[in-house]
């Protein structure tokens, strides 16, 4: 057995057998063949296996996630029946006496320059993407290096990978994929945002060599303290099964919280609601007792589609979320596009540092026609429950001023239209550090704050967080993040302006009771943290815990020293 | 031979569903069959071929069927065109 530590990412422990989803090596050399016929039915062969493998891909994506999941399958399998594709490879090896890899790739690579400079039709373009998977699925089968395909899964498995992107987490069959271990990213990396979202337990930032997990190997994750163990002995493995087991019961004492306010010990009242951004995610928000939903990551509607998303499309699914919700309050935040979510149908041009760059409400503004067709949508939902609006990434007040001209025109056409409108509340998310320093005047001008930490921290640390080399440096609990966290909230209830937060902070079990100090109104956080944040807060009195927060931001020079104070106030209370 | 013209009066053009289906529709009769549009020409059964052609809203595009079943195709064409709303 051996034993390794990484980043806990997701709550939960799992064992089962590892499945590594890498990237195999594709490469080949340029070679001169002699015999062309036996290299076509080399190819020819490659392309069979390939779509049969792709029939069972769609078969069972088909079944498992439906239809608009499967139907990218169809199109590979299209490609690899299309006449003039396969006529072109041929007679290029028949002429120029070349092997089917170099072949297949160079009328591949032509088709796909032909699509790429196609720039009127976004939809032909992203075709590309279809012609260069199945080109590496036929070039897989020649090479005799097998491809990973996480839809294939047919057994209990722990997902071993460098990273996870949306693509194969869309492909994971639930009840298969038990956890999972990646050695990229911290806590608010896309894996381990996805795992939490899919109550999947996972390690991410794995500090030992994935190399080392081979197909099928025993692991067990703990989600709850970031170790992995590989192989592991038969006295461990009875271990994590009865921890396993005292965790399950844990979670079910939890459950007894789910349909109670959220109550300090000394009766104060802040909200817990939760972050989503699928019509899935709500329904765990529901079950887990969310008093709101706090953040709605409205992108992921631009995200899972080829173009952009219409009024009325997104129109059903804002209502259906305020609906559901039934009186409680939904904060939608205008779409957060760009920076590490690129959209392929917008052309947005690569940037040399996209977390700096053309994003979020900088885009909106200068694109308003999108900008104003997701406003209207919201307008018009927001006659079926209580809906708010947040903007992202605002800098500055004059931006913040800019957007709010926008809605209030979209909302008086809409009333000049006769269509029903509710009341919308218009903040802003506090994750740059120029707004957060100007908290006092954005208070005089917006309805709410919610701070987004996972931004904020990274901007404050001037640290990538999705770079594992300086993840030391992510850390919610420096003083010098406390003190802005502070001043923000403060300055907030000196203006009579609700404060939340929305960033990963606000589920953090050790930063809450910081918060509650501070008087923070929402905590938004993965429906997953709920329950135990309710439990948490139920103990702790709000008196104590001011003095615990002004010893953060007064006392502290450094995060060990925050935790010390943390852990004294919580043994006290 | 056979051959007809269409309008397409589709707002996205002929895009990747409607594509795929009439190289389907297509690659069900023995007829060779051709698609034309701003002088060039690609077989009709070749998802890629159609879709590198870029077709728009408002282009007229010619589409000829040559061989024993040539008819039967070109009718079954313009039915797959109706449904699909990419012409009038």
């Amino acid at each position: 057995m051996t034993k390794f530590k990484g980043i806990a990412a997701s709550d939960g422990i799992a064992i089962a057998s590892a499945f590594r989803l890498t990237e195999p090596d594709l490469s080949f050399d340029k070679k001169t063949i002699k015999n062309p016929d036996t290299e076509i039915d080399r190819l020819n062969q490659a392309i069979e296996i390939s779509k049969q493998e792709l029939r069972t891909i769609q078969q069972r994506t088909f079944k498992d996630l439906g239809r608009h999941e499967a139907e990218v399958f169809k199109a590979h399998i299209a490609i690899l029946s299309d006449p003039e594709l396969l006529k072109r490879i041929e007679s290029m090896i028949k002429t120029q006496h070349v092997n089917a890899e170099y072949a297949l790739k160079d009328v591949s690579d032509s088709y796909v320059k032909i699509f790429n400079s196609m720039t009127d039709n976004d939809y032909i373009k992203q075709r590309s993407t279809d012609i260069n998977d199945v080109t590496k699925r036929v070039l897989s089968h020649l090479l005799g290096v097998p491809l990973t395909d996480p839809a294939l899964i047919d057994h209990k498995v722990i997902i071993i990978a460098h990273d996870l992107t949306p693509s194969d987490t869309a492909q994971f069959v639930p009840n298969y994929v038990k956890g999972i271990v990646s050695d990229m990213g911290g806590r608010t990396s896309h894996s381990a945002i996805m795992s939490r979202t899919m109550e999947i337990p996972a390690v991410v930032g794995f500090q030992g060599s994935l190399a080392d997990i081979k197909d099928g190997d025993q692991v067990i994750v703990d989600g709850l303290t970031g170790n992995v163990i590989v192989k592991p002995s038969n006295d461990e493995k009875n271990e994590y099964v009865e921890k396993i087991k005292k965790y399950r019961q844990a979670n079910s004492q939890l459950t007894s919280f789910r349909n109670v306010a959220t109550t300090s010990s000394d009766g104060k009242h802040p909200i817990i609601a939760a972050n989503i951004g699928t019509l899935d995610d709500l329904q765990a928000a529901i079950d887990n007792g969310a008093e709101g939903i706090g953040l709605f990551r409205t992108e992921f509607l631009y995200m899972d589609s080829d173009e952009l998303p219409s009024e009325q499309s997104q129109f059903d699914i804002y209502k259906t979320v305020v609906q559901r919700m039934a009186g409680k309050p939904v904060i939608f935040r205008t779409a957060d596009i760009g920076g590490d979510k690129e959209l392929p149908y917008l052309h947005t041009p690569h940037e040399a540092n996209p977390f700096l760059g053309y994003r979020a409400i900088r885009m909106s503004l200068d694109q308003p026609d999108i900008f104003r067709t997701q406003l209207r949508a919201l307008i018009r939902a927001s006659a079926y429950g209580n809906l708010s609006i947040m903007f992202p990434m605002i800098a500055t007040i004059t931006e913040f001023e800019h957007a709010k001209r926008i809605f209030e025109d979209e909302r008086a056409k809409l009333i000049a239209q006769d269509v029903a409108v509710g009341d919308i509340r218009v903040g802003i998310m506090v994750e740059v550090p120029a707004a957060a320093l100007l908290a006092d005047q954005f208070a005089n001008v917006v309805d709410f704050m919610s701070i987004g930490t996972n931004d904020l921290i990274q901007y404050v640390m001037a640290a990538d967080r999705g770079n594992r080399r300086i993840s030391y440096l992510y850390q919610p609990y420096n003083p010098s993040v406390l003190r802005l966290i502070k001043s923000v909230i403060d300055a907030c209830h000196d203006n009579g302006t609700p404060a939340y937060m929305c960033g990963e902070m606000a589920g953090d079990q050790k930063a809450i009771p910081i918060l509650v100090g501070m008087g923070l109104n929402e905590f938004s956080m993965s429906a997953t943290s709920i329950l135990k944040s309710r439990a948490l807060i139920k103990e702790l009195d709000s008196r104590e815990m001011v003095t615990l927060a002004n010893k953060t931001v007064s006392l502290a020079s450094t995060s060990q020293q925050v935790l010390k104070y943390v852990h004294q106030a919580l043994g006290k209370s | 031979m056979e051959k007809r013209q269409y309008n397409i009066t589709a707002e996205t053009g002929i895009h990747a569903r409607p594509a795929t289906l009439l190289v389907q529709t297509a690659s069900k009769f023995n007829s060779d069959i051709t698609l034309e549009y701003q002088e060039k020409s690609v077989n009709l059964k070749s998802i890629m071929g159609v879709m590198s052609l870029g077709v728009g809203q408002s282009a007229s595009v010619t589409i000829t069927a040559d061989g024993d079943d040539e008819k039967d195709a070109l009718d079954a064409i313009t039915e797959t065109m109706k449904t699909e709303g990419l012409t009038d």
